[in-house]
This record gives structure tokens, C-alpha cells and sequence, in this order.
């Protein structure tokens, strides 16, 4: 049987069927400019033995540095029982499941991964997940303007210090729908986003404002003051956190006075690997009362005819399989197999494993600073206090230490002065629990050496 | 089916119906038919007091054990009044369609003359009952 089902007879019958007379002639209404036409860039096929050769051979190629990179993915480990579970047929091959009578196990996974993160957040809520971290938030600033009746703007004030590439992606889906994201000004010697500079827009009519905790530089923002700021204005306060640090800050749901309204990140830190950048998966939650506006499935536990405990997708109105075009998403579908390793990783480690794991990659990551700002020239960028990542300011451009550093075996950090010129020669570290003393000097005497 | 099709209202296509009051406000709510349509109502999105609408305008959402609709506005006019007793009691209007389960109250200069009587709205719905295919079958997307 072939792979593609297609056969040229079978084109021809259903051009036919429908009166075309070529594949051509079907098309045709795709103006030509954008079409593609041929992929001169696709190699001539390999066969299978020649793939796996390839591959061997690039995998080799990458020879697994010793990783000190985060910038928004990061090394954890991944206890084995993870992927042996999660990579059971029954949870391998699960798709959506709308059939409740024959989808319980997939249907209890899922809530027992809405459970787990709606404590971690402290909200009430939590979507059965989304694609990543960056169009997580892009839902979730959707839901704010939606959720926010006291708003009649589509104003979201976004810190600098928010993902660049989540800023990116959350404009990409947002801004033909009328969202309009302005950019917050960060303190340059905290490294974060001061109450001030958000005086500007006292009064005005804002819809949200987004707060990340820790954020891109791995600085903890003023969540409290931020969260209290947002509600002072009638606006909807929107967390993007690191669900790891959540073990070991104070959760979302408790922010200031009233705490956040709407929670989102990637959740790849929990039990999926690093993979050259996914899959990963993004996770959603809210306060009770913005359920309605919550993008994504949901389920819910109930009971059957016979009383006896089951599990369902609950608030399906919200979505396009039933309100069509005027769903809460169209774009929305969530990452069932990786929610299914997260739940596992979650469940064993338990609440105080996970605590271990934060204060560990908090640790590290404060011993690795210490370590190599005693190297001349390398200097700490901010004095604000950190998660598990931190900005070094260096003597040299960031890109040619990097370089060095893998020559020696070390994946160095993030090279900052693309996204963030104004630092200079800046490097964003990151050391989690998966490093060791042995790790930490290794790197400080290949940059000792690199400089 | 036989609906409750009271003659002393306007209605519209969408399954609105328009009681003209004396104080230059119209009430507004769903029918009898489209609750049956519906089936047994589990929450009202009701519109914000003060908000001006247009006439078809989306104003308020009924979502349903097995679907969700929009309800329009019948005319243009401003929203003076909401039913907040449907956020605890959304079946209100399965039971009470044309009393208790109003959905919202609008100030109108509007002339209700371009309005379903009860006989035309009456054939409309007939027609419905007869058409199974207006109760369409959720499908199932990714």
C-alpha cells in the first residue's frame, strides 16, 4: 500500500466526480505569486538506511555540549518512568476526546493535569493546555479584551522584559484582530519593570497588562505592586510564568490584593525534553469567574447515570465545534501527549520534589555567577534578585565567547545584544539542577580560557 | 412542536421577541421556540447597562446544554436594563419565556412597524419544525 493513498486514478475519478477537469484547473483561483511551484531546496530521496545514516551522523555532529542555555527551554531531569509511561499506546495515540464513554484514562489524565496546575497558579481554572508558551500568551490577551467589559480598548501594556519571542508571537496572532501591545521600559540596573514606568498610563483605558515572573532575564518583577497597579486602572493583570519557580514563589492567585486574572507559560519544564525546541506545550489558566472566555478544552469530573465518578469535556460551548466562527479560538488545540508527560513528571515528583528541583536550579545558578564573575571583566548585569537564569555583563562580544565555548564542550548561554542591543556584550546564563560543582568549573576555566 | 406565540408582541427571525412599554423602552427576550430549540439553558451572557446597539447587533449569548446563541438587538437603541436574576437562574427562561426570563431592556426612538407580527412569526417557526436541519448536529473539529 502506498503512503501517500492517492493514486493517480483516484485523482483522475475525483476530478471527475466534481466537474474539474486538472489539478491545475482546480487550483486555479491561487494567484500565481503565491505559489511555490518547486522546492529546489529538497534534497533527492534518501532511503531509509541512507536517512538513518544522516541523521546518526548530525546527531553525532551536536555531541551534547554541556548546557548552560535557557532563554525559555530548560534541562531538567526527566525521571525515566516519564516517557516509558507516557509513551504507552493508550496515551501515545490519544487524540481529542470528545467520546467520554470511550476515553476515560485520556480524560482523566487531563484533569488530573488541570488539577495540578490550577494549584500551582492558585487559580481556579486550568485548560487541558495549548500549543506553547507564546501563543499561550496570545490567547490569553485575547481572553483579557474579551473578559475586561470594564475596558473599551484593546490597549495591553507588555514589559520589555517579557520573551522577545513571545512578544513576537503574541503579536503575530493578535494584531490583525485590533490589539494594540505597548511596550514597558525596563529599570536598567534591576533589570526589571518598576511601578513608575507605568505612570504614564494612570487613567488611561487599558485592558491588561502583562506581568512575567521571573522574566526573560531571569529577574523576579514586583508581581504585588504590578498586580495591584493593573486592578487600580480597571485592568486585568496577566502572568507568564516559569511553572518550576512556581514551587518557590508565591503563586499567581495570590499576587497583591486581588492576585493575577489569567495565567500563562510554557510548560516544557515539566517532563519534555529539550528536542531542538519542541514539542513543548503551552498552559492557560484563570480565576473562576473568566471561565467562559477560557480558550481550549476542559474537562471536568462527574458522575455517570449509575452515580458512579467519571470524567467529561465540560464548557464545550466556548468552542468551535460548537460556536463555530464565534468560538473563544479557532486556533487552538492542546498538546495532549506532552500534558500527558507532564502529569506524570508532576506526580512524581510530588510537591516537594518539585521544590527541590527550583531551589536546586536556584542554587546553581547563583553559585555559577559567583563563580564566574570572578573572572576578570565579566560582571554581573543586574542587582535585582534572579530565578535560575542571570544577565553577565562580558569584556567581549557575546557571539565570539559563545563560539569558544563550544569548542570546549560548553553551550554557553544566550547571546542578549540581538534582542537587547543596550546591554552590550551580555550573555543570558542559566544553570538548573542538572549540573554539579565538576559543571560549574568546567565552565568558568573554559571562559577563563575563552577570554 | 406548538409554541406559546403571544399576539400582543413583535418578534424578529432571529427568535427575539419586543414588548413595547409605556415609558419609550421596549423589553426584550427569546421565544418559546427558541428555548425549545435550545433546550435547557445553563448561562445568559447578559449585556453591559448603557451600551448603545444597533438593530441585529450581538448583544447578549444563551448557551445551552447542547449549543450557544447569539441574541440580537431588534433595534437600534441604548441598554437601560438587564435581568441579573438569569446569572443564577439562566432556566428562567425555559420556564417563562415571555415573563420572568426577559433578557434585557432598551430606550428606542425605533418604530417597532418593521417588526414580525405574531402570525408571520408563527410561520416562520413552523417552518423550522418542520425543517429538522435547523438543529443542525454539533461536528466535531480538532
Amino acid at each position: 500500500m502506498p503512503f501517500i493513498p492517492h493514486t493517480p486514478d483516484d485523482v483522475r475519478a475525483m476530478l471527475a466526480a466534481i466537474g474539474a477537469p486538472s489539478l491545475e484547473a482546480l487550483f486555479d483561483e491561487i494567484p500565481p505569486t503565491l505559489r511555490i511551484g518547486e522546492l529546489p531546496a529538497l534534497p533527492e530521496a534518501l532511503n531509509e538506511r541512507q536517512v538513518a545514516r544522516l541523521l546518526e551522523e548530525r546527531a553525532a555532529d551536536y555531541s551534547r555540549p554541556l548546557c548552560f542555555l535557557g532563554a525559555g527551554a530548560y534541562e531538567h531531569h526527566i525521571p525515566a518512568a516519564v516517557w516509558d509511561i507516557a509513551g504507552r499506546g493508550e496515551f501515545y495515540s490519544a487524540y481529542t476526546p470528545y467520546q467520554p464513554e470511550a476515553s476515560q484514562g485520556t480524560l482523566q489524565v487531563l484533569y488530573e493535569y488541570q488539577s495540578m496546575m490550577a494549584g500551582l497558579t492558585a487559580m481556579a481554572v486550568s485548560n487541558a493546555s495549548l500549543y506553547d508558551g507564546g501563543s499561550a500568551l496570545a490567547e490569553a490577551l485575547l481572553m483579557a479584551v474579551r473578559a475586561n467589559r470594564k475596558s473599551k480598548s484593546k490597549r495591553i501594556l507588555v514589559p520589555r522584559t517579557l520573551h522577545p519571542l513571545y512578544r513576537r508571537a503574541a503579536r503575530a496572532i493578535v494584531h490583525n484582530q485590533g490589539l494594540e501591545l505597548v511596550e514597558l521600559p525596563y529599570d536598567p540596573r534591576g533589570g526589571h519593570t518598576p511601578v513608575e514606568a507605568l505612570a504614564p498610563y494612570a487613567g488611561q483605558d487599558i485592558a491588561a497588562l502583562v506581568i512575567p515572573q521571573p522574566n526573560f532575564f531571569g529577574v523576579l518583577e514586583e508581581a504585588d505592586a504590578l498586580t495591584d497597579w493593573a486592578h487600580r486602572q480597571q485592568a486585568l493583570a496577566v502572568a507568564v510564568v516559569n511553572p518550576t519557580a512556581l514551587a518557590v514563589l508565591a503563586p499567581p492567585g495570590e499576587w497583591g490584593e486581588a492576585g493575577a486574572d489569567i495565567v500563562c507559560g510554557d510548560g516544557q519544564p515539566f517532563g519534555a525534553p529539550l528536542s531542538s525546541g519542541g514539542p513543548y506545550f503551552g498552559f492557560l489558566c484563570c480565576r473562576q469567574e473568566w471561565v467562559r472566555q477560557i480558550p481550549g478544552r476542559l474537562v471536568g469530573r462527574t458522575v455517570d447515570l449509575d452515580g458512579k465518578p467519571g470524567f467529561t469535556l465540560t464548557l464545550q460551548a466556548r468552542e468551535q465545534h460548537i460556536r463555530r466562527s464565534k468560538a473563544t479560538s479557532n486556533i487552538c488545540t492542546n498538546q495532549g501527549l506532552m500534558v500527558t508527560a507532564a502529569t506524570l513528571y508532576l506526580a512524581l515528583l510530588g510537591p516537594h520534589g518539585l521544590e527541590q528541583v527550583a531551589a536546586a536550579s536556584h542554587a546553581n545558578t547563583r553559585a555559577l555567577v559567583e563563580r564566574l564573575t570572578r573572572t576578570p571583566g565579566v560582571s554581573l548585569a543586574f542587582d535585582r534578585p534572579v530565578f535560575h537564569e542571570a544577565v553577565l555583563k562580558l569584556p567581549r562580544p557575546a557571539g565570539e565567547v559563545l563560539d569558544g565555548l563550544l569548542a570546549h564542550g560548553v553551550l554557553g548561554g544566550f547571546d542578549l545584544s540581538g534582542e537587547y542591543p543596550e546591554l552590550g556584550d551580555a550573555l543570558l546564563v542559566c544553570a538548573t539542577e542538572t549540573k554539579d560543582a565538576e559543571d560549574l568549573r568546567r565552565y568558568t576555566e573554559a571562559l577563563a580560557e575563552v577570554l | 412542536m406548538s409554541s406559546h406565540i403571544p399576539a400582543d408582541l413583535r418578534y424578529t427571525e432571529s427568535h427575539e421577541w419586543v414588548r413595547a412599554n409605556d415609558d419609550g423602552t421596549v423589553t426584550v427576550g427569546i421565544t418559546d421556540h427558541a428555548q425549545h430549540l435550545l433546550g435547557d439553558l445553563v448561562f445568559v451572557e447578559i449585556p453591559e447597562i448603557g451600551r448603545p446597539v444597533a438593530a441585529a447587533e450581538s448583544c447578549a449569548v444563551v448557551e445551552s446544554v447542547k449549543a450557544a446563541s447569539d441574541v440580537f438587538s431588534p433595534l437600534d437603541g441604548v441598554i437601560v436594563e438587564v435581568n441579573e436574576a438569569l446569572g443564577d437562574d439562566p432556566e428562567l427562561i425555559n420556564h417563562d419565556p415571555y415573563g420572568e426570563g426577559w433578557i434585557f431592556r432598551l430606550k428606542t426612538s425605533a418604530s417597532l412597524e418593521n417588526l414580525l407580527e405574531a402570525a408571520a412569526y408563527e410561520a416562520i417557526a413552523l417552518a423550522e419544525d418542520e425543517d429538522e436541519s435547523s438543529l443542525a448536529n454539533p461536528r466535531l473539529a480538532d
